[in-house]
Parts: structure tokens; sequence; C-alpha cells
């Protein structure tokens, strides 16, 4: 199922890096008349996984939409390799949101729609189906209406719908929260085996387990402002602010 | 009573035996309102999903306006059709008014607010849940409009049902704009009042029984559509 000796198609097609690194200056997102990402810069500069991590309501996931160009800042910039997004560069971007978002038709339909939307021509379409369904080990599926999938599947379907775009740099908005351990072990793997062939994955997730299992640095957010940023390493030993050490320990961060 | 009992006897005969009355009614009938429907539906399925999707001046007002002519009473579609395209109107020139024709126009102009409301509403939640998909996947908004329109399908289905279901029970327009001209515009409803003014219950009781099974078909169907949906979990 997770065989990294057969890369997705298209793969050599990839640049030979990700657009890194990602420049975030001066970010300020206001909605509602409240502060929800508050003056941020950052610079990501890794290959590697990162983790954004903090309570809930502290900007995470905005900051996530903010980077994938979802949703426009109120202030500041977010630089890739030194230059603002353009479409080709939201066409090396994909993104697995929180809860499966999957299309009323069957399971290949999904990953091929996806494609279609991307430009991909049919002929291509096919072949990165079949290889998309079988990293995710869903190929029995593919016939199959993906709404009626179990919520682990869906989750897989969504991983491998944004895997097939060949994408150089994949967010991720907590895809495990509600999940079994087998299935968060699937979407893990599948995730590691992303990172070797060189996409760059930005996570964002709850779960301290599992940042320490995947995540090679760590961006600690608390209300609306990077309080941390280093390598997972020393943020997990070792945390510098208040807030990531009430955190890691299990304390109620308010 | 033996009277009416009687009328229903001759209706079913002539239901049975396939008058040729009655089967030119019919088949008038449902030629008008199933040409309706389809232009209809290409013109609601465009207008509501752009309604859904794309962001214009006005566009509250319109898809307002949309939803409140779902209650257009067939008259007063059958009047603006008839002012069109009487001797003095705009489109006088076409000669259109008492042809099947007109009658076709006027019932697109009736059921074309019921599928366009219903085709945006289906599309408006489905946006809800696949907006930022759609748009991380890089989908512009025609391609936006494409992929709600068929995800939206079993919905949609049921919205031209629903436009078929008035269509073929309408009387007022049609009467307006067709006259109700025996072997060329007569249809199942104005037959029917026509047939019941004169007396003839018979053809009027015939042509009733029939309707009222279109009626019952196109509910059962809307009942199977939308059970299909929940099986597969497209609803």
């Amino acid at each position: 199922m997770l065989d990294p000796t057969s890369p997705l198609q298209g793969v050599s097609d990839r640049l030979a890096s990700p657009p890194l690194p990602v420049e975030i200056k001066g970010l300020v997102y206001e909605t509602g008349g409240k502060r929800v990402i508050d003056d941020v810069d950052a610079t990501i500069e890794s290959r590697r996984i990162t983790a954004i991590m903090g309570p809930n309501g502290a900007g995470k996931s905005i900051l996530l939409r903010l980077m994938h160009g979802l949703i426009a800042p109120t202030q500041g910039e977010i630089l890739w390799a030194g230059r603002p997004a353009d479409r080709p560069m939201v066409y090396r971007q994909a993104m697995v949101f929180q809860r499966p978002v999957l299309l009323r038709r069957s399971v290949a339909a999904n990953v091929s729609h996806a494609l279609g939307l991307r430009g991909v021509g049919r002929d291509k379409r096919a072949i990165c189906v079949d290889e998309a369904l079988k990293l995710a080990g869903l190929e029995r599926q593919a016939s199959m209406p993906a709404r009626v999938l179990s919520g682990g599947e869906q989750q897989r379907l969504c991983l491998a719908r944004a895997l097939s775009l060949d994408p150089d740099v994949l967010f991720l908005d907590e895809p495990t929260s509600s999940l079994d351990p087998a299935s968060t072990l699937a979407i893990e793997r599948l995730l590691l085996d992303a990172q070797r062939r060189g996409i760059k994955v930005i996570l964002v997730t709850h779960d301290v387990g599992q940042a320490r299992r995947l995540a090679h640095d760590v961006m600690f957010l608390h209300h609306g402002r990077v309080i941390e940023h280093q390598e997972s390493q020393d943020f997990f030993d070792n945390p510098q602010s208040e807030g990531a050490r009430a955190f890691l320990s299990g304390g109620l961060v308010l | 009573m033996t009277d009416f009992i009687d009328a229903f006897r001759t209706a079913l005969g002539l239901i049975v035996t396939l008058d040729p009355d009655l089967v030119e009614i019919l088949v008038l009938s449902i030629k008008v309102s199933l040409s309706a429907v389809v232009i209809a539906s290409l013109l609601g399925f465009a207008i509501g999903g752009a309604l859904a999707v794309y962001r214009f001046p006005g566009r509250g007002a319109v898809s307002a306006v949309l939803s409140a002519l779902m209650g257009l009473p067939p008259v007063v579609a059958g009047l603006v059709v008839y002012l069109l395209f009487s001797n003095v109107g705009p489109l006088g020139v076409l000669q259109l008014l008492y042809t099947p024709t007109a009658m076709i126009i006027a019932q697109v102009v009736l059921v074309t607010p019921i599928i366009g409301a219903l085709t945006r509403q289906a599309c408006q939640d489905l946006l809800e849940e696949y907006d930022e998909q759609l748009r991380s996947l890089g989908a512009s908004s025609s391609a936006i409009v494409g992929t709600l329109l068929w995800d939206g399908r079993y919905r949609l289905i049921t919205a031209v049902l629903a436009g078929f279901g008035r269509a073929i029970a309408e009387v007022g327009a049609v009467m307006i704009v067709g006259g109700n001209i025996d072997h060329v515009t007569r249809t199942m409803t104005t037959a029917i009042a026509l047939e019941t003014s004169k007396g003839n219950i018979a053809l009027a009781l015939a042509l009733g029984i029939v309707l009222l099974t279109i009626a019952l078909a196109v509910n059962a169907s809307l009942i199977w559509v939308q059970r299909l949906a929940n099986r597969l979990a497209y609803a």
C-alpha cells in the first residue's frame, strides 16, 4: 500500500525544489473587528515537515488559509522564494481540510475531477487516478460513491487526491483530528512518504504526539502571534514560552 | 348519481379504447409541457448556477425576485406572453398567438423561475461545503458552476419534475395564449374546463383521470429519486 518505490506519475516533472523559503512578513488578518492573525513574521525554509501548533482559536487554520491563498490578508505579505503567489504557484500547492470534502461522485471521479480542474489531460488522468488510489490503498473502492466510505477512508482519499496533483507544497489542517489510531497511522505514513519524495508538508495539528512523530520544526501560535518557531526536538524538550510549556504539559492554555 | 357512474364508465372506455380525441389532446399537452420544461431547465440551470457562484451588484435582488416568481399565477404568465405576442405587442409580427409555440413560451415563463430558484438553492448549499476545496484545486468560476450542477444532479432532477408537474397541470397560461382551439391548441386542462362547462362530463373525467395519473407518477418519481440519492449519500 505504501510502496515508496512507486512514486506518483509526474513526480519527475517536479521542479528541482519546492518554492522555498516561505517568508511571512507583517501578516495581519482581521475579521469581524477581531485581529485573528496579529503581525506574524516567520520564515519556513526546509523541505521538511513543519507543524503549526497552538490552542483553539490561536489562528492556526487562518494562517494556513492565508498561506494557501484561500483568504487575503488585511496587511502584510507572503513570499514564495521571494515572490508573491501567482496562479502557477497556487497550482504547485494542495490542501487537505479537517473535514473531508468529497464530491458526490465515485472515489475515482473525485481524483479525476481534481486533476481535470488543474488542466491534466484525460489520458494522463486515468494513470494518475490509478496510482493515487493505489498509494492510498483504495483501488478496490474506486467505483464506489466516495461519500459512503468510512471517515478514515474519506480522509485518505482526500490526501490521495491532493497528492495526485503532484504538489510541491502540501497543507493539512488537522487531517486526523476525528480519526481512529489506525487511520491516523495510515495518513501519517503517507505524509512521511510524501516528504521523502520532496514535498514540503505544512501541517496544523493539535496532537502533540503527531507533531513529535512527524514534524522537523514547530511553529507555536497563541492569540494570533507566533510565540515560538524552532526545531521540533528543541521545542518539545525545551519550550521557551509559558504558553508552549503549558500546552505541552497538557495544561489548559487560555 | 347514476349519471355520474355512467360518465365514469364512458370515461374509462375512452381511456381504454385510446379515443383519438383524448389521445390527441394528451399528446399535445405532453409535447407542450415537455418542450417548455426542457427549455426552462437549460435556462434555470444556467441562471441558478450563476446566481449561486458569481458575485455581482443586485445578485440578492435577482435571487429574491426569482424565488418570488416561483409563485407566479399562471394567468399572469399567460397575460404577459399574450401582451408580448398580441398584434399590437412588440413581438406581434411573429404571429405566434394561439399556436403551441406560444403555449410553450408561456409555460417556460412559468416554470423557469421554479427550476432556477431550486437550482440556485441546491448549488448554494453545495457551495458552502465545496467552496474552499474547489478554490484550493484552482477551479475557475465557470468550472465551479459546472461542478455544482453535476453534484447537485439529484436535486436538479427533482426541480425538473416539480417544474413538469406545474406545467402539465396549469390551465391559465395555455388558455390565454393558446385559446383552446380544437385540434390545434387544446390541452388536457383547457379541455377539462371547456367540456365540463359544456356538460360533456365523460371526456372531462377521462382527461382528469389521465392528469391525475401523470401527477401521481411525477410524485412517485420524486420520491424514488430522493431515495436513490440518499442511498448513494449524494443528497
